[in-house]
């Protein structure tokens, strides 16, 4: 059981990872990115061509994922994604999913649409005994680095300068421009750090979820629900989200096999009659 | 004293609106045209009638009530797979019966899952609405045992329709079949839309605070309306099993939603033919393009998307204005600009 | 004699803030009852608490003598409680005829009718149509309701809370923002609103209230703070110092 939770956790730290950048994105812009998990797709694939094909190590491919992602986000964002922002949620999600499909479609032209994974060094593989549970190698590196990761961005958005003007920006583009910030620069800024943040969540998670042209499409309900769930309007909501549904999600695949998917199907249901704006959450989703 | 001032009375122009346009007339015996004129298209002649009803069932709840719904499908696939069963194990041999039973089954889920979306905003409702799909999706992949999982229902054989026009494979009778149900429900459709119910969607759908201030249960007609489209999409998704004898997981895809979205912002919402034309136009364009490249076209079906949102969806409706202006002459359609009358008074 | 209106001991509260303290409120029948009070004094509130917007905290409301403290909103409405917002709550998108037309047809227990035309029934046009004209909207009745001038919009706004023909009507008020040239009109049409109506009436601008008002309620931080004639508050001292400060001792 305690391999369960260790899993869970595991899967949840890694869920929060890949949705962080969605829950501020939808926070800060009002926006409904549902191409977030492109983003990811894109760290996941670039990974693997970087450790696959070009024998570069994998711990060099991390940081590496994280950069190519968070540049596609800063293009497209700078791009396209701003003229996008003043339209109706409809749109929004109408754009998206345009994206979604577009980057779905040619990534299984240029890389074929079979599963592909990572070449992990040997290290990595396989898992140690700690006082009788089987703890993974590859999952405790996951905890770890969300883990770390976690504490950095809260730390960036408690204790920076940058992170004030963030919080500031969420709680009120037009006052926090009237104080003179940069609310747009903010957003790029954001934007970009979100996508590489799913970018290096799709190349860790390559290895436990699988990786395949269709990532964005099936892992978009589950970016979805950690941010209904979690709320947007801080990180500790979408965190303990992802772990409530990682958990959830592991537990459930293996005590009730048959009912499994529908654990946070419903999860995210129930949640969403009771409290529309989120569980964690202090205000209302605009 | 002067005389009271001419002005044409309102209450029979409005009234005039229901009364069939010459347009329509034409564009319904087009779509029969098309039975006799086109023997060798009647599969997609079909595709496009089932399509059709089911951007007719968005059409209700997105463009008349207002719900945002990226989960449809559920409805459409849960009609396809209960018409399916029905016939797959003879429980409702004849057709058309287990066309309604389909429908009515859909009916009742969505009554079930109405109150899901009456509160929250857009966006939990385009979450709800997708989340439901999803389950529904996994119930039918899981339950492999009932409806074959990702394989499909197999042995699905539908019987006669009527007891007299079999199923043939060039689709004559599907395609009479899937016409004359399009237009029946369209018929029924057409004066929900005229009525004082429709009218207070449309209120609903301006100002819910309003519409509760002049007492209207706004939370009885939204169930109301959404479990009558769930029926039409139920239909449409009966229909699809009925014509092609099988049915599989992608009735509750999430592209099925996505693409029925696009069918409706190509051909305009609020006016009723916005879901038929937008389903031709989406055909077609999905047709040809399949046939350029049968395996990415989805990507171009994105780029229309992306282009049609950058482009602005009003803008991108200006296409069809000389259509607009024609319903705004007969005063015609849900939720646009009615002409000034001022200056016709002088 | 029956109330038209009567509230007793309502209460509603957010959190730490009282939003209305006890209030009994008594409007009788056919009355022009005023309710005043500096801005913030909680008189919004209390017509949301009124209509249903709002749930009470506490305490009842009645309407000619029925506890209506639990019915839902729009159950109030065809119970004969109508009101009008503050800020123009109209459907843009529809025509004042259709506006109108759907408030009669509630009213007439006709809105869930599926299958007949709307506009088709002679009564409802013609009832439509006098009540058009009346607040002076015939010209503009095929017209999109967002594409009116703000003063139309503001009849407008009157008309639908008239066409649900109310036992008690509140105006939220009427004459806010309305152009100066233009407030006649909504004044004159307050003021030839039929006597078997109860009008409770919230207005800031004082020439108004007194022109009109039978009766008037002050509300100062969400309790009634005096009652009486117009002459009465008008010569109250403790009124003055409300709206002006501690200075009126001075």
């Amino acid at each position: 059981m305690l391999t369960i939770l260790f899993d869970g956790i595991a899967y949840g730290m890694l869920l929060f990872v890949l949705a962080c950048g969605l829950a501020v994105t939808l926070g800060l812009m009002n926006f409904v990115n549902l191409a977030h998990g492109a983003f990811a797709m894109a760290g996941g694939y670039a990974t693997v061509i970087l450790v696959n094909n070009w024998g570069v190590p994998f711990f060099a491919a991390l940081p590496l994922a994280f950069l190519v992602a968070a540049l596609l986000g800063l293009v497209l964002e700078r791009s396209l994604y701003v003229h996008v922002y003043r339209k109706s949620h409809l749109d929004q999600v109408l754009f998206t999913i345009g994206l979604v499909f577009m980057s779905v479609a040619a990534v299984d032209y240029v890389m074929g649409s079979s599963q592909v994974f990572v070449r992990l060094p040997p290290w990595l593989q396989g898992q140690f005994n700690v006082l009788g549970v089987g703890v993974g190698r590859y999952r405790l590196l996951i905890i770890l680095v969300c883990g770390v990761l976690t504490v950095a961005l809260q730390l960036v958005l408690s204790r920076t300068r940058f992170g004030s003007r963030l919080r500031a920006a969420v709680d009120d583009a037009r006052v926090a421009r009237g104080l003179g910030i940069r609310v747009d620069s903010v957003f790029a800024i954001t934007f970009a750090v979100g996508s590489g943040l799913a970018g290096l969540g799709g190349a860790l998670g390559t290895e436990i979820v699988g990786l395949d042209p269709t990532f964005p499409l099936k892992f978009m309900i589950y970016f979805l629900i950690v941010v209904t769930v979690g709320g947007t309007s801080s990180i500790t909501g979408p965190f303990l989200a992802s772990l409530l549904l990682g958990i959830g999600d592991v537990a459930g695949k293996y005590y009730v096999p048959t009912l499994g998917a529908f654990v946070i199907y419903t999860i995210m249901i129930a949640v969403l009659i009771v409290r529309p704006q989120g569980l964690f959450s202090r205000g209302g989703v605009r | 004293m002067s005389l009271p001032p001419a002005r044409p009375d309102p209450g029979p122009a409005r009234a005039s609106r229901a009364r069939w346009h010459p347009l329509e007339v034409l564009f319904w015996l087009a779509a029969l045209a098309c039975y006799f004129v086109l023997p060798s298209k009647h599969l997609i002649l079909t595709e496009i009638a089932i399509l059709a009803l089911f951007a007719l069932s968005l059409d209700l709840i997105l463009g008349y009530a207002g719900i945002v719904s990226l989960g449809h499908a559920a409805f459409f696939g849960f009609g396809a797979y209960v018409a399916g069963l029905l016939a797959k194990h003879q429980l409702a041999s004849e057709p058309l019966a287990a066309l309604l039973l389909a429908g009515l089954a859909a009916l009742l889920l969505g009554f079930l899952t109405s109150f899901l979306v009456l509160r929250g905003s857009d966006l939990t409702r385009i979450m709800v609405t997708l989340g439901v799909a999803l389950v529904l999706r996994e119930i039918a992949n899981r339950y492999a045992w009932l409806t074959g999982g990702a394989d499909g229902l197999q042995g699905v054989s539908i019987e006669p329709l009527l007891g007299l026009f079999r199923f043939d494979m060039f689709g004559r009778t599907a395609h009479a079949y899937t016409l004359a149900v399009l237009f029946v429900l369209f018929l029924l459709a057409r004066r929900i839309a005229h009525s004082p119910f429709g009218l207070s969607l449309q209120a609903i759908k301006g100002n819910q605070l309003r519409a509760t201030a002049v007492g209207i249960a706004v939370n009885a007609r939204l169930i109301s309306i959404y479990s009558i489209a769930a029926f039409y999409a139920g239909v449409a998704g009966a229909l699809l099993t009925q014509t092609t004898a099988f049915a599989s997981l992608d009735v509750f895809s999430f592209e099925r939603s996505a693409d029925l979205l696009l069918v409706l912002i190509i051909g305009g919402t609020g006016y009723l033919y916005g879901g038929l034309i937008g389903a031709l136009i989406f055909k077609l364009m999905q047709d040809y393009l399949s046939a350029l490249t049968p395996q990415y076209w989805p990507f171009w079906i994105g780029l229309v998307l992306v282009v049609i949102v950058l482009v602005g969806r009003d803008r991108f409706s200006h296409w069809t204005r000389p259509l607009h202006r024609l319903a705004d002459r007969l005063d015609w359609r849900a939720g646009q600009a009615r002409r000034a009358t001022v200056s016709e008074r002088h | 004699m029956v109330l038209a209106l009567e509230t007793i001991g309502l209460d509603k509260h957010f959190g730490g803030i009282v939003a209305a303290n006890g209030i009994a409120l008594k409007v009788e029948k056919g009355a022009r009852h005023a309710l005043i009070g500096p801005n913030g004094a909680g008189k919004t509130t209390l017509i949301n608490l009124l209509t249903g917007l709002l749930q009470p905290t506490s305490g009842r409301i009645l309407l000619g003598g029925r506890d209506i403290t639990a019915v839902r909103p729009h159950r109030r409405v065809k119970l004969g409680l109508a009101r009008t917002f503050q800020i123009n709550q109209l459907f843009s998108d529809l025509t004042p005829f259709e506006t109108v037309g759907l408030a009669v047809c509630e009213r007439q227990g006709l809105g869930r009718n599926a299958w007949g035309v709307f506009g088709s029934r002679p009564e409802l046009v013609a009832e439509v149509g006098q009540l058009l004209d009346r607040f002076g909207l015939g010209e503009v009745g095929d017209q999109r309701t967002g594409s009116l001038p703000y003063g139309k919009q503001r009849l407008l706004e009157i008309a639908l809370a008239i066409a649900s023909r109310p036992s008690v009507l509140l105006l939220d008020e009427p004459a806010a923002g309305v152009p100066e040239d233009e407030r006649h009109a909504i004044l004159a049409i307050v003021a030839a609103l039929p006597t078997d109506v109860t009008v409770l009436l919230i207005e800031h601008d004082m020439d108004l209230v007194f022109k009109f008002a039978t009766r008037i309620s002050v509300l100062v931080n969400g309790a009634l703070f005096v009652e009486g004639t117009p002459a009465q508050i008008a010569r109250d001292v403790r009124v003055r110092e409300v709206y002006l400060g501690e200075t009126a001792h001075a």
